[in-house]
């Protein structure tokens, strides 16, 4: 008996206390920089696409909607002929951006993507593909990979010491 | 000539406030809920989300309005019309002001709770209708809570009869010149506020809907404007009950500078309040539970208030 006056008690004092609700278009939620929202395909520093075109992120996403397809460029880099994400399905876990060995594709704070139609949501490479090179600005991939590319050849790259000729190593 | 526009105006009034109030306590619930759980509530539509309940009448009206094949056609129509007529009717009762009343009956009191008790029918014959397990359920849960309810929530207010010495409204509050009879009365009060919540069934005894157990309850099957029936019915209900506490306990339209009808809407306004605050307070007992306080307590105490008040007045020589 006591506590259920005590209990109404307690919550008319509610009225009086700071509201729990963010008037949310007025006022914006924070968003912390690991946020995990809108997905992006970023570029490495020289302004070259990172993505390889593994297909590790599409392997791994629960979801499956990612798709890519991969090619080879005249002067060796692998990149996506086309990379297709359908936010649709997308559940924003972040598996994609783990799996990927290049840190190409990111998670970014922008969540605000809703659409009136489900085409919309179908983001094509080039609504995906940013100018810069996201979270990991000093990372470049074809810069430490042992893969030999047009002004880059095998030895060349960081840290990389000069390929050894097997056939000459005599005891 | 002139009387008859009067009563017309009164009867037009007495028949647009309950629904405008039944509107109103829409904003009024959702607003004071949230105002009480820490959120905000609807502030987007209109001035402080007044136009809220404008949206929330368009979106009910414009809902399919669907009867389900397996239900008793006839009793299912019938079921909300019952909910909302009963307690239109009871407002007839109420005295609003001195001489402002549609019909001045000697026994007004009884009327209501003759009215308040036509009220279970509807969940009862929407519980039966409905041809649904969970409405069925619900159905008998609200008739044995309203009957159950019913006989003491009579009984309690017979302290305030014998002490008035009356049945009409009017005259009970002119008995209340000197004093509220909350004071004298306040075992009665308790016990007429804990029937008139059963006799809404609104929280913590709104076990008919109990949303975790029975889905909605009686008017699981219902839709459309169907539905809000029934949701104006209880709304109407809250706003009948808080008038008659006003009336009953808190003095009516009885007030310093105010006009009275200022004074009665605003005493009732803050018993809506209080319902509102109770729902966002206390949870939901269980049903032997809700039967065991009616039989144990609340029964016994009405019985043992009648009985010292009638002992008092007898031994003051009445």
């Amino acid at each position: 008996m006591f506590s259920i006056l005590r209990s109404i008690a307690l919550i008319f004092t509610h009225a009086f206390r700071p509201r729990e609700t963010v008037q949310y278009p007025e006022k914006r939620p924070y968003t912390p920089p690991r946020f995990r929202g809108r997905i992006v395909l970023t570029r490495d520093p020289d302004g070259e696409e990172r993505c390889v075109a593994c297909y590790l992120c599409s392997a791994v996403c629960p979801t499956d909607c990612i798709a890519v397809q991969g090619a080879v460029a005249e002067d060796g880099r692998h990149y996506a002929a086309s990379f297709r994400i359908n936010f649709a399905r997308c559940i924003n876990c972040g598996f994609c951006e783990e799996a990927c060995p290049t840190l190409a594709i990111q998670l970014t704070p922008d969540f605000e993507m809703g659409e009136y139609n489900r085409h919309d949501l179908v983001y094509e490479k080039e609504d995906l593909l940013i100018s810069g090179p996201g979270k990991h600005p000093d990372y470049n991939f074809y810069g430490v990979s042992g893969l030999s590319i047009r002004g880059k050849d095998k030895g060349q790259a960081e840290n990389e010491s000069a390929p050894v000729d097997v056939r000459s190593l005599m005891p | 000539m002139n009387n008859i526009l009067i009563t017309i105006l009164i009867i037009v009034c007495m028949l647009l406030g309950p629904l405008l109030v039944a509107a109103a306590n829409i904003f009024l619930e959702r607003r004071l809920l949230a105002l009480w759980q820490d959120r905000i509530g609807p502030n987007r539509a209109g001035p402080f989300g007044l136009l809220q309940v404008m949206a929330d009448m368009i979106k009910i009206f414009t809902k399919e309005d669907w009867i389900p094949p397996f239900a008793d056609k006839p009793l299912f129509v019938l079921a909300p019309a019952l909910a909302v007529g009963p307690i239109l009717l009871a407002f007839a009762v109420i005295c609003v002001a001195p001489g402002v009343t549609v019909a001045d009956l000697n026994i007004g009191l009884l009327f209501f709770l003759g009215m308040s008790s036509l009220g279970a029918y509807s969940m009862v014959l929407a519980g039966w209708a409905s041809n649904n397990k969970y409405s069925l359920l619900g159905g008998v849960r609200a008739a044995a809570q309203i009957l159950s309810y019913e006989v003491f929530m009579g009984l309690s207010l017979m302290g305030v009869v014998l002490s008035a010495g009356s049945f009409n409204l009017g005259e009970i509050v002119e008995a209340q010149r000197h004093m509220w009879f909350v004071v004298p009365q306040v075992v009665g009060f308790v016990v007429f506020f804990i029937a008139g919540l059963a006799e809404t069934h609104r929280t913590p005894f709104d076990l008919t809907e109990a949303d975790s157990e029975l889905v909605a309850g009686y008017h699981t099957e219902y839709s459309g404007m169907k539905f809000g029936m029934f949701f104006l019915g209880e709304y109407m209900g809250i706003a009948l009950i808080s008038a008659l506490m006003v009336t009953l306990f808190f003095g009516g339209w009885r007030g310093p500078f105010l006009p009275p009808v200022v004074w009665f809407i605003v005493k009732t306004l803050v018993f809506i309040a209080i319902f509102i605050l109770i729902r966002a307070s206390l949870p939901r007992p269980r049903y032997d539970q809700l039967m065991a306080l009616g039989w144990k307590i609340l029964l016994p105490l009405s019985l043992i208030n009648l009985l010292v008040t009638a002992g008092i007045l007898l031994a003051r020589g009445g």
